[in-house]
């Protein structure tokens, strides 16, 4: 009786609760299943071992990487309803968007600024899986799936680099195509599909558009689903120990609701308040309209090119941009499928002399790098050297050889000289060659001047 | 009887089926795929660049002079000997427009600091080659330069010049 004379629920908690199933609780049983029945946080598992929380072993970078690429998404999106992807109104729309669609240039620099972001973001992420050792088996294919992403953002990076078809858009692409055509036997073709043609123009603007919007992030989507899936069945987040710690079998679970998504709420609140910030007072570059004419000196390429640029100063062409960059792709998608012969997951640097060793091998790095880049500009002159080899061989194939030897007979003196293991010495060479890239890309940045000489970086802000 | 006693080694219809199936399914592939090349392919290059310029009458071009055309994408120089010669502008390292520089007599490319000279020659690397040419051709004392194929080239050779 008393059931029938209660008032039936009004419509909005039927609306509710059809969305909605369980009511919320606060028990940890409840909490459990708020994580598994929603779809957004359900890319979590329910409980996570309570030492992957851990802020310092993490950084929470997987997460900072997935939030900025929803904010290009949305940003993005909005870009769309202004632009127009056509030579003779692709610049023109942005001059509008700057100046008379209301947020126009903040929605802008948010983009600019949070896809160079996610660049820098993507490479450390990889860092920290790197030190960790979490590429390992069996995280040694979500690493592949990892590497791929990595280079979508930089594709991504470089075909949204031309929309706005000012200058530093026309030459950065130019430079960026030009290199493409060193691939052997089919690179010509490569870059005239890219281009359609054989210099920019409309079939240019409209191919890097199509795809800037569609292929690219589609694949990313689909890229990233298969990365956040393949986390959980691997087991989740590696677990951080300390350097002299045995692997921990067993930990506490905590909740993922609250424990992990309310530092994950409050990164990504840290992250976008700095980033909104950073775009208030900083506005992304915009050069005078692109002109085929007139090549501006010194003419750069996008900023993550530019260690690769600094190598085209060193190098013949075919090696510098081709041959370096594909042999350092492929150690990094063998390394997880090189035996290892640790058990260091978890621990950063592999050990205490790992750490001792990427420190010495970084300075080293460092020094190297900048000493020859001084002494090839000053003093070594390789084809003068070598003037009955091609420029190809005296070089390239030489000083790529002497360089393979060198790193080569780097990993042997860590083996013989420190005690190192191999997965330390493979350590000591992947920091040596990470802070050669680091330092060649800084040159780059700040030390090269018109003509591409070397200068302070003062003197290159000066022009 | 038509009993059928499979002989070893013979293929069954099952898997006749699947390796037919599996045919289909690569020439299938295969046919999206070289749909989707060809779909990506170059349109063919309207407007100007690309085509034939008229240039103007020899008596136009001193000789020592550089005359720089911009929709060709072309210098019309015409060397200290009277020779013709159309260089393409596009550096041979990375593709920047070349500037010349009257001052030193030399092509400097403004992005990675090759300098050819007035022939094309590279004259500091790191460009690979020398500047490449488009052909020339002297009608009715007319100078034509025809930009359709640039004509790649190791070094400068005096059969590269055209005489009025």
């Amino acid at each position: 009786m008393s059931e029938s004379t209660s008032a039936p629920d009004p419509f909005w908690k039927k609306l509710w609760r059809s969305a909605v199933r369980e009511p919320y609780t606060g028990d940890r049983r409840s909490r459990l299943r708020l994580v598994m029945n929603n779809l957004i946080l359900h890319l979590h598992p329910a409980q996570v071992p309570v030492r992957t929380l851990r802020f310092t072993y993490s950084w929470g970078l997987g997460g900072l990487s997935a939030l900025l690429v929803v904010l290009l998404a949305v940003t993005g999106a909005m870009l769309m309803f202004v632009y127009t992807p056509a030579p003779d109104q692709a610049y023109q729309s942005i001059l509008a968007l700057n100046t008379q669609v209301w947020y126009g240039q903040l929605v802008r620099n948010l983009h600019h600024w949070a896809g160079n972001a996610l660049v820098v973001v993507v490479a450390l992420h990889l860092l920290r899986v790197f030190f960790t050792g979490a590429f390992r088996e069996p995280r040694a294919f979500n690493w592949l799936i990892g590497l791929a992403l990595l280079l979508l953002t930089v594709v991504a990076n470089f075909t949204g680099y031309l929309l706005p078809w000012d200058q530093l858009a026309y030459w950065g692409i130019t430079v960026g195509a030009g290199i493409l055509a060193y691939v052997p036997v089919v690179g010509n073709w490569l870059s005239q599909v890219l281009l359609g043609g054989p210099e920019i123009g409309p079939a240019t603007l409209l191919n890097f558009y199509g795809l800037h919007l569609s292929v690219i992030p589609i694949a990313m989507l689909f890229l990233m689903s298969l990365h956040f899936w393949r986390v959980r069945k691997d087991g989740g987040l590696s677990v951080p120990r300390g350097v002299d710690e045995a692997p921990v079998l067993k930990d506490e679970n905590v909740t993922t609701f609250s424990d992990l998504v309310r530092p994950e709420a409050v990164w990504a609140t840290v992250t976008l308040t700095a980033l909104v910030l950073w775009s208030m007072f900083v506005n992304a570059p915009l050069e005078p309209l692109a002109n085929p004419d007139l090549s501006p000196n010194p003419a750069k390429a996008a900023w993550y090119f530019l260690g690769i640029q600094e190598l085209l100063l060193h190098f013949h062409p075919l090696i510098g941009a081709i041959v370096i960059p594909g042999l350092a792709l492929a150690a990094l998608a063998a390394l997880p499928y090189l035996s290892g012969d640790m058990d260091s997951v978890g621990v950063y640097f592999r050990s205490r002399r790992g750490r001792w060793l990427a420190a010495f091998s970084a300075a080293a790095g460092a020094l190297l790098t900048v000493g020859y880049v001084l002494v090839d500009e000053f003093y070594l002159d390789l084809p003068a050297l070598l003037p009955s080899l091609p420029t190809l061989l005296s070089n390239g194939v030489v000083p790529l050889a002497a360089l393979l030897l060198g790193l080569i007979g780097y990993h042997g003196a860590m083996r013989r000289f420190f005690r190192a293991t191999r997965c330390e010495a493979t350590l000591s060479v992947f920091v040596l060659v990470l802070t050669g890239f680091i330092g060649l890309t800084l040159i780059g940045i700040f030390f090269r001047g018109p003509g591409m000489a070397l200068l302070w970086p003062w003197e290159v802000a000066g022009h | 009887m038509t009993t059928q006693v499979s002989q070893p080694g013979a293929v069954s219809r099952r898997e006749f089926l699947k390796l037919g199936w599996g045919l289909l399914a690569g020439v299938a592939a295969l046919e999206g795929g070289l749909a989707a090349v060809q779909f990506s392919l170059p349109r063919v290059a309207a407007g100007e660049f690309g085509g034939v310029f008229t240039c103007g009458p020899v008596e136009a071009f001193p000789p020592g002079s550089v005359t720089p055309f911009n929709e060709g994408r072309f210098y019309l120089l015409r060397l200290d000997d009277g020779g013709f010669l159309a260089l393409y502008r596009r550096c041979t390292h990375l593709g920047c427009a070349v500037p010349w520089d009257p001052t030193t007599n030399q092509f400097v490319c403004p992005c990675h600091a090759s300098a050819f000279d007035q022939t094309g020659q590279v004259l500091n690397p790191p460009a690979p080659r020398p500047l490449d040419r488009f052909a020339v051709a002297i009608q009715d004392g007319q100078v034509r330069v025809d930009t359709s194929r640039p004509l790649e080239r190791e070094q400068f050779d005096p059969s590269q010049l055209v005489y009025a």
